[in-house]
C-alpha cells in the first residue's frame, strides 16, 4: 500500500524560526528519511512554498473562478493530488481548469514547491 | 529545538495579532505591551510542561486581556489574583475565543498596530525602531545597537516616537476601504524602509546586526499578505525583497568588497527565495494592475532568471524601467534604466540619457559611478577618472570608495595599455 503524508504546521511559527533552527529541523527530517530511501520505501517528497505564493482555482456552475491565496474552506475534505513541471502559473492553471471541466465541484489549491525529492518508491 | 526556541519562535509569531487586539481592547499601547508581557511570563511558566497552546496567539489575548483586567481590578479593590492552574486550563476558552474573533478582526487588528508605526510626522529611522520594537518584539538593546546608538538614547527615541503616535488618535474604529487601502500603502513603505536598512548595511561593520532585518521585513510581508492575499502590490514588495535578498551572499566578496550583479557568482544565489518570489510575482501580472513594488520585482526577476549575466533580458528590463518611469517618475529610476540603455544600444546612448540628470544627482555616488564606467567604455579615461574621483567623495561606506578605486586602477592599465 502507498500512503500519502501531509505535514500541518503554523507557518507564522515556522516563518519565525531563524535560518539556523529551519536548517536543525530539516537536518534531522533528512535523517529520518535516508535510511527510507534506501530501503526504496520512499515516494515524491515535497516542501511547499509558503501559503501567500497558493493560488485556488473553485469549481461551481459556470467557468473555474481563479483565488489568491490558499484553500481556506473547512467542509471539503483533501481526496488527491497532482504535481505537474509547469513554466508558469498560467500554464498549471490551464491545466487544473482541465482537470476542474472534468470533474465537477470543488477545488484545486496550486501550491508552488519549493525542494522536491522524487523517491525511490516502485522502482 | 529546545523550549526556549521554539516559544521565542511562537512569540514571535502570535505578538502582531495578539498585541494588536489589546491594543483595540486598552487602545492603549503601553498597557497593551503590558498585558502581552504578562501573558508571555504565564506562557513561559506553563508552556514548557503543557506543551504549545493550539493557538498561542488566543491563548497570549486571553491571558494578557485578563492580566492586565485583574491588574486594574487589584487596584481597585486589592481583589487576589486567580491561580496559574486557573489561567493556564485555557483548553474551552481558547477555542472558544478562538471562534469568536473572526479573521476580519485580526486583519485590521494587526493592521492598526502596523500603520501606527507610519505616522507622517515620523523620521524614517523612527519609524523603523517603532516597527521593530512594536511589531517585531526586539529589545530596545537589539534597535539600539543595529542602529550604533546607545541603548538610553534609543529608549528616548522610542518613547518619544510612542508618545507622538499616541497623540495622532489612530481610529480605533473598523477602518473603511479607501482608508484601509491607504495604510496599507503606507505600511508596505515602512516594511521596505526596515528591509532596505539591512540590505544597504549588509557588508558594512553592523552587517551581522542588521542583516536579520530583512528577515524579519519578509516575514513582516508574507503575514501582511496572508491578511490581503488579493493586493498585487504587496505581492509585488514580498517578491521585491526575496530576489533582492537571495543574492545576499553573492553580493561580497571575502573581503567585504561590492561584487556587482553581473560578477556574481550565481550558485550562491538562494534559490527557494527566487521560487518564491517568482511565483509571488506571477500571481500578481493576473491582476493586470502595476505598481511600483511590482515592476521591480518584475526587474528583480528578469536578473533572478539569467542562468549567466550575456542571458539577461536587457530589452524586456528597459521596457519595464520605461513604466516605473511613468508610475514614479525620479532621475533614480532613469539613471538605473540608462544601464540597461548602455548594454542595449550602447554607452553613448546611455550617456546621453543621464547628462540631464547631473544637476538633481549631483549629490549621488551612484550616479558617478555610471557616469566614470560609461566614460570608460567610451575610452573618455580623462572624464571618466574625474567622475569615479567624485565618486569617491561621495561614498557612503568604505566598500563603496574600494569599488572605485578598483575601477580606478584598471583604468590605470587602460589608459596605459592605450598610451602604449
Amino acid at each position: 500500500m502507498l500512503y500519502a503524508v501531509l505535514c500541518y504546521h503554523n507557518e507564522a511559527v515556522t516563518e519565525a524560526w531563524s535560518k539556523a533552527e529551519d536548517d536543525a529541523v530539516m537536518a534531522r527530517l533528512a535523517a529520518v528519511q535516508e535510511p527510507l530511501a534506501r530501503q526504496g520505501k520512499m515516494g515524491p517528497v515535497a516542501r511547499l512554498l509558503p501559503t501567500t505564493a497558493a493560488t485556488t482555482l473553485r469549481s461551481g456552475a459556470g467557468e473555474p473562478v481563479v483565488i489568491d491565496g490558499p484553500f481556506a474552506e473547512t467542509k471539503e475534505q483533501l481526496l488527491g493530488f497532482y504535481t505537474f513541471d509547469c513554466a508558469s502559473l498560467d500554464e498549471v492553471l490551464d491545466i487544473v481548469r482541465d482537470l476542474a471541466r472534468a470533474n465537477p465541484g470543488g477545488s484545486y489549491e496550486i501550491r508552488p514547491i519549493r525542494i522536491f525529492k522524487p523517491g525511490t518508491a516502485g522502482s | 529545538m529546545n523550549d526556549i526556541a521554539w516559544i521565542d519562535a511562537a512569540f514571535a509569531s502570535a505578538r502582531p495579532q495578539a498585541l494588536g487586539a489589546l491594543l483595540r481592547y486598552f487602545r492603549d499601547l503601553d498597557t497593551a505591551e503590558e498585558a502581552f508581557q504578562e501573558a508571555c511570563l504565564r506562557a513561559l511558566k506553563t508552556w514548557p510542561q503543557k506543551g504549545p497552546p493550539r493557538d498561542p496567539a488566543a491563548w497570549l489575548i486571553f491571558v494578557g486581556r485578563n492580566a492586565a483586567l485583574d491588574g486594574v481590578r487589584r487596584g481597585r479593590k486589592h481583589e487576589p489574583l486567580p491561580p496559574d492552574e486557573v489561567l493556564s486550563d485555557l483548553e474551552d476558552a481558547e477555542t472558544d475565543l478562538a471562534e469568536r474573533l473572526d479573521g476580519a478582526e485580526y486583519r485590521d487588528d494587526i493592521l492598526r498596530l502596523l500603520f501606527i508605526c507610519c505616522h507622517p510626522d515620523l523620521p524614517a529611522t523612527q519609524q523603523i525602531a517603532l516597527a521593530l520594537r512594536i511589531v517585531s518584539g526586539l529589545s530596545v538593546r537589539q534597535i539600539a545597537r543595529a542602529f550604533l546608538v546607545g541603548e538610553s538614547a534609543m529608549e528616548q527615541r522610542i518613547t518619544r516616537a510612542k508618545a507622538k503616535v499616541a497623540n495622532a488618535g489612530v481610529p480605533f474604529e473598523t477602518p473603511g476601504a479607501p482608508e484601509r487601502a491607504a495604510r496599507l500603502a503606507a505600511v508596505a513603505a515602512m516594511i521596505y524602509l526596515v528591509f532596505n536598512e539591512g540590505y544597504s548595511a549588509a557588508n558594512s561593520e553592523e552587517a551581522p546586526l542588521r542583516a536579520p532585518l530583512c528577515d524579519e521585513a519578509i516575514r513582516l510581508a508574507r503575514l501582511l499578505l496572508r491578511l490581503f492575499p488579493a493586493e498585487p502590490e504587496i505581492m509585488g514588495l514580498t517578491a521585491l525583497m526575496l530576489l533582492q535578498h537571495s543574492r545576499m551572499a553573492a553580493r561580497f566578496d571575502a573581503e567585504g568588497g561590492i561584487v556587482l550583479l553581473e560578477d556574481q557568482d550565481r550558485s550562491l544565489w538562494n534559490q527557494g527565495m527566487i521560487a518564491e518570489g517568482l511565483a509571488l510575482i506571477d500571481k500578481a501580472v493576473r491582476h493586470r494592475s502595476p505598481g511600483p513594488y511590482q515592476v521591480q520585482a518584475a526587474i528583480a526577476a528578469l536578473h533572478a532568471r539569467a542562468a549567466r549575466p550575456q542571458d539577461t533580458d536587457w530589452a524586456q528590463i528597459d521596457m519595464l524601467y520605461a513604466t516605473l518611469e511613468r508610475l514614479q517618475p525620479s532621475p533614480v529610476v532613469t539613471l538605473n534604466r540608462a544601464v540597461a540603455v548602455s548594454k542595449l544600444h550602447g554607452p553613448q546612448a546611455a550617456l546621453e540619457m543621464i547628462e540631464p540628470l547631473a544637476p538633481r544627482l549631483s549629490g549621488y555616488f551612484y550616479f558617478f559611478g555610471v557616469r566614470g564606467a560609461l566614460l570608460q567604455q567610451l575610452g573618455r579615461f580623462a572624464e571618466a577618472r574625474e567622475a569615479f574621483n567624485q565618486a569617491i567623495a561621495l561614498a557612503n561606506t568604505a566598500a563603496e570608495a574600494a569599488h572605485i578605486r578598483m575601477h580606478l586602477d584598471r583604468l590605470q592599465q587602460d589608459g596605459t595599455a592605450e598610451a602604449g
